[in-house]
């Protein structure tokens, strides 16, 4: 690999870190995994003059369940995410999306916190966490915040922190009832980004109708977006085969994917479709359980 | 002739038929290996290459003032400097010319523009990015017929005689006995179908280190060389330089699939650069710069018909063609052959009319067409007639298998002369066929397959019964350059009895190190750990041409069987002086001769061996060691039947393979285990192929799919599981009985996964889905044929 030159500097505190990319500002970029951001270096089409590696803070690692939330640390793997009991536990549509992100090489060094920041359109777990209703925790050496997902990703590779922040942890919370979620992936090979993917997530209520309910789609519009017609449509039904179908054809229309390489605009949108219908199914499968 | 292949030879000695593992893994697999990038010498300087954004422009200025001003850069290289040298075009290995660097215009978009030559490789490329062109845009052409149309701008203006964009217009068979086989047909079956462009992408790009002596004039090139002899001939053509000066040196080699075979500009200016500069060069390409501008196979415009008659007897095939070239017609291929080998495309079944004719064209894109296992386009003529096959059967009412069976050349008619001018060696299709479709249980699965269908479930069952043509040349028909395609072996037996086998032909990771000994094991009983086997140096091997087409079994394996043979002779003489009896009184087992009648009178081969340097009957040389060059009497034929089940998601077009039995007659195998390898590479490029494989271009000549996120190799997760097996139909001319297996299954399987496909669907009306069959293809077939 021959990136541009490049300073690098890898700070054993969060403070330490904050502090550099304070003073950097612009063109300084936090390192995570680097399973997105080396590769661009690579291909040249990122040139940061100052690189903050992060993994040699302690402390970051973390995942467990606190004040009704789930909660991710900044350098958890991918990979840590598919061996969490905790996770497994506690939300379906993470556990299901984990073991589909990248292949089991990329999953060993590249963080969630780390693609939901990048905001890659194309990525899995902004979907999820939009379908999951997940909140950002920034940080900088002023303090705090708490971003609503929905507010984080804000386009095609943007997202919504200020310069000098971090993404200190992502965090979903826990099914207000009876809940269940999935994530369904088309994609060409293993490690391939999606063609064309869908998150999913019900909760139902004490009458067994459905109380909430979250869908997000990957690939096909130019940030991962949410289908919040087809959401509406069913909060308050009684699931039925009826009515996911009406919710998958909502979905789809929410989808504006491009024709290329990977197949046509037409099929991708049929797609959106038969996975959301098929993703609710598994949902409801999993709440009912 | 179906045997089985049992060793004649004990473990110890380990010849013909042992799974021995490879010699070679040793260093591979502890990281041991000597690649061109391991090469470091002294004071060396690197390479890099400036390349076109662009796919067809005229240059109108090249500015290198502010990358030559940094520092570390201590040279750039244009196509100008290169002209005063008479270095800026080359010749091809199929006899065009090619811009070493671009003078006039660039022809595709990746084509090399300048060089920068610096003190490491970080500054070499950051220097690259200052070199600024000004390009002035011209009209793009990414279709061969496209190129052929009225007023298409042409593309190689730079040849004197060149008024269009063909490149040659090529037939074969027998226009007017077709065309009478037609006229008679009851029912005529046609498919139109692209092959689409793919890259051998072996895991090692390519490269070179370039090591010109400035006192001596000796110039070494490390390079990533599938044929490093006539590589080493090519070198003196275009630099003039002495031959006996040049000395190429293919070091171990990380894959080639026919990417390593053309001679490739960063190659030359590289040395050129040495020449110049006086120190040694290194060149290493990126993978994108891999994926973009060197070699790649197929993109083959394909149309084909079968003349039957109502019994589904094929009467005839009428097949044309349309090749993409690029920009340079710049593939290796046997001179009298334009379009390789297509020409087999009349495949295993018997009928007397063919006729074949292929047109090939001058695109915007990367050169290339013959690569990636396809033994001289016989991949894409394999992929046709099965596919035509799969179809006829449809038409006609029968099942795919029985309408083979039907139409197979029969054991009793090989040696086989077919319409277009082969003459088949040996085979039997039958046999093949009714081993894969018991091992399938083919009936069974013909019933779950309807059972399938009730429940709205598409299930398909695709077969694929290939015959190969692998191991030019025959020096009657098959030449590069002029250049012969025999090849040879030196085998030198040291007194110790230990032996050096040294070859014309280059290991890619086919296990050369081991097989070739394996066949000297076989033919001296010498234990096959104590031969050492050295290639790629053209200072310490014998000419050859080099390991592509499946050739280096069936030609340098019989070079070896015969030169073993030779020394065996003159050993058995040695023998007898020993022995003090008569050379006919001996007898030969593996590794001894013994007195026939008295059995432990006997000396070994390594007594021999030593004898040779000690104690030499009068009138007899001494030494034991010879060259054998080899001209082989007829390629061979290697075959098989391939069976494929697929279950299709009818909602979506995503497909998923259930099985894969693969039967494969490769004549004998010398080690098995490696034969095996070869062929389950073989059907996992097959069904890359199939299923996700392929480098596009939008309509500006930009190429889509310049490294491995979008352009997609499968790994073991996606990759089937296949379930092999054997029948061996020995080669009756080939020494040891072994026909080449290297690209057998990229070569058959395609069509086998396709008509899988095709097969869930044959029932709704669908015949044909181009390769790749991505989801949305097969849900559109789907759309469509519901539509009607
Ligand atoms: C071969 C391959 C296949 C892949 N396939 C997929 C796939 O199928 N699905 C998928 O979703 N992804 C895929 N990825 C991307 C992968 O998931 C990355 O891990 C992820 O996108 C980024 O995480 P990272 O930790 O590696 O981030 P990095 O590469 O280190 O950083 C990415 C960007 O996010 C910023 N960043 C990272 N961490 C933080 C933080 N804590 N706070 C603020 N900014 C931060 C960085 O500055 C940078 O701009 C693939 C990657 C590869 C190499």
């Amino acid at each position: 690999m021959f990136p541009p030159a490049f300073a690098y500097s890898a700070p054993e505190s969060l403070d330490e870190a904050l502090a550099t990319l304070t003073n950097e500002g612009e063109s300084a970029r936090v390192l995570a995994g680097g399973q997105s951001l080396i590769p661009m270096m690579k291909l040249r089409l990122a040139s940061p003059a100052h690189l903050v590696d992060i993994n040699n803070i302690p402390g970051l690692d973390y995942i467990d369940a606190a004040n009704g939330y789930l909660r991710i640390g900044a350098l958890v793997r991918h990979n840590d995410i598919v061996n969490s009991e905790l996770v497994t536990a506690h939300n379906g549509a993470i556990a299901s999306a984990a073991p589909w992100v990248a292949d089991p090489l990329v999953r060993n060094r590249g963080t969630l916190c780390g693609s939901v920041a990048h905001c890659d359109p194309e990525g899995d777990w902004n979907s999820v966490m939009l379908a999951a209703r997940a909140q950002v925790v920034a940080q900088s050496t002023s303090g705090e915040r708490v971003i609503a997902i929905d507010d984080f990703v804000v386009d095609f590779f943007t997202n919504s922190l200020e310069p000098g922040e971090i993404v200190k942890e992502v965090r979903v919370p826990k099914y207000a009832g009876r809940g269940g979620g999935a994530y369904l992936k088309l994609e060409r090979k293993i490690g391939d980004y999606a063609t064309v993917a869908v998150a999913t997530q019900l909760q139902l209520g004490e009458d067994g109708k459905i109380s909430e309910a979250g869908i997000a789609l990957t690939a096909v519009n130019n940030k991962n977006t949410r289908a919040i017609a087809a959401e509406r449509a069913l909060v308050g039904e009684e699931p039925s085969d009826e009515i996911f179908k009406e919710a998958a054809a909502l979905a789809a229309q929410a989808a504006e994917p491009e024709s290329n390489v990977r197949g046509t605009a037409e099929w991708k949108r049929n797609v959106v479709s038969v996975y959301t219908r098929r993703g609710l199914e598994a949902s409801l499968a999993q709440a009912r359980a | 002739m179906t045997t089985t292949s049992h060793p004649k030879t004990p473990p110890e000695i380990g010849g013909i038929g042992h799974s021995i593992r490879r010699h070679e893994d040793a260093r591979f697999i502890q990281g041991a290996g000597n690649y061109v990038d391991d090469i470091e010498l002294k004071g060396m300087l690197h390479m890099a290459i400036l390349r076109s954004p662009v796919a067809h422009a005229k240059i109108l200025s090249i500015d290198t003032s502010e990358a030559e001003a940094m520092d570390g850069v201590v040279a750039v290289v244009t196509g100008e400097l290169m002209a005063q040298h008479n270095l800026a075009w080359m010749p091809t290995l199929s006899g065009d010319t090619q811009a070493v660097l671009a003078t006039d215009k660039v022809r595709f978009q990746g084509q090399e523009v300048a060089a920068v030559i610096a003190t490491d490789s970080y500054i070499a490329r950051d220097a690259v990015s200052m070199i600024f062109v000004d390009y002035e845009e011209l009209p793009v052409i990414t279709d061969p017929r496209q190129a052929m149309a009225e007023g298409a701008v042409v593309i190689r203006d730079d040849k004197e005689d060149q008024t269009d964009n063909l490149v040659y217009d090529w037939e074969s068979g027998d226009k007017d006995l077709t065309d009478r086989a037609f006229a008679e047909a009851d029912k005529v079956v046609s498919i139109e179908t692209h092959y689409p462009r793919s890259h051998p992408s072996p895991l090692e790009t390519c490269g070179a280190v370039a090591d010109v002596d400035p006192i001596t004039g000796q110039v070494t090139v490390y390079m990533t060389s599938q044929a490093p002899h006539a590589h080493r001939t090519v070198f003196a053509l275009v630099t003039g330089l002495p031959e006996q000066n040049i000395r190429i040196i293919s070091p171990d080699i990380g894959g080639g699939f026919g990417n390593k075979v053309p001679v490739y500009p960063g190659y030359v200016i590289a040395t050129a650069a040495s020449l110049l500069i006086g120190k040694p060069v290194k060149w290493v390409e990126s993978r994108t710069e891999n994926l973009i501008s060197t070699g790649f196979a197929r993109d083959y415009h394909m149309k084909g018909e079968l003349a039957l008659n109502s019994e589904g007897r094929i009467l005839g095939l009428r097949s044309e063609i349309w090749s993409d070239q690029g920009a340079f017609f710049s593939d290796a291929q046997p001179t009298k052959f334009k379009a390789g080998l297509f020409h087999i495309v009349t495949g295993s079944y018997d009928y007397p009319a063919a006729h074949v004719i292929a047109h090939g064209a001058y695109t915007n894109k990367a050169p290339g067409g013959v690569a990636y296992r396809c033994s001289f386009r016989v991949t894409e003529a394999s992929y046709l007639i099965e596919r035509l096959v799969q179809n006829a059967a449809y038409e006609i009412g029968m099942d795919p298998a029985e309408f083979r069976s039907l139409n197979f050349i029969k054991p009793e008619q090989f040696p086989y002369h077919s319409p277009t001018g082969f003459v088949y060696d040996s085979g039997d299709y039958e046999a093949a066929m009714r081993k894969a479709l018991g091992i399938a249980k083919y009936e069974e699965l013909r019933e779950e397959q309807k059972a399938a269908r009730e429940e709205g479930r598409l299930i398909g069952l695709g077969l694929a019964s290939f015959t190969e043509v692998v191991g030019a040349g025959g020096s009657d028909e098959y030449d590069i350059l002029g250049l012969k395609m025999f090849d040879s072996a030196e085998l030198r037996i040291h007194p110790t009895g230990k032996a050096i086998l040294k070859l014309g032909v280059r290991s890619q990771g086919q296990g050369h190190e081991t097989t070739f000994a394996q066949i000297v094991a076989e033919e001296l009983g010498i234990p096959v750990g104590d031969i050492k086997v050295v290639e790629g140096d053209t200072d310490n091997t014998p000419y050859g041409l080099g390991t592509y087409a499946s050739r280096s079994t069936p030609v340098a394996g019989a070079a070896t069987a015969v030169i073993s043979r030779m020394l065996r002779e003159k050993a058995r003489k040695i023998a007898a002086h020993l022995m003090e009896a008569s050379p006919d009184d001996l007898e030969w087992e593996p590794g001894k001769f013994s007195v026939a009648g008295s059995p432990d009178k006997f000396v070994t081969i390594q007594d021999v061996a030593f004898a040779a340097y000690t104690n030499m009957p009068p009138d007899t040389e001494y030494g034991l060691e010879g060259v054998h060059y080899y001209d082989p009497p007829n390629m061979t034929y290697p075959f098989g039947t391939y069976v494929v089940v697929v279950e299709v998601d009818p909602e979506t077009g995503v497909w998923n393979v259930d099985r894969m039995v693969a039967v494969d007659d490769c004549g004998v195998r010398i080690n098995p285990m490696i034969v095996e390898g070869q062929i389950q590479g073989g059907l996992t490029e097959g069904f890359a192929a199939a299923a996700m494989q392929w480098i596009t271009f939008d309509e500006d000549g930009n190429c889509i799919g310049s490294n491995f996120m979008d352009y997609l190799v499968p790994t073991a997760w996606e990759t089937p599981r296949f379930e092999l097996d054997e029948t061996v139909t020995p080669s009756p001319h080939h020494p040891i009985g072994a026909k080449g297996v290297g690209e057998s299954a990229t070569v058959g399987s395609p069509a086998a996964y396709v008509n899988a496909v095709i097969d869930a669907l044959a029932h709704l009306g669908v015949r044909n889905i181009d390769m790749p069959l991505l989801p949305d293809r097969v849900w559109s077939a789907i759309q469509d044929a519901k539509k009607g």
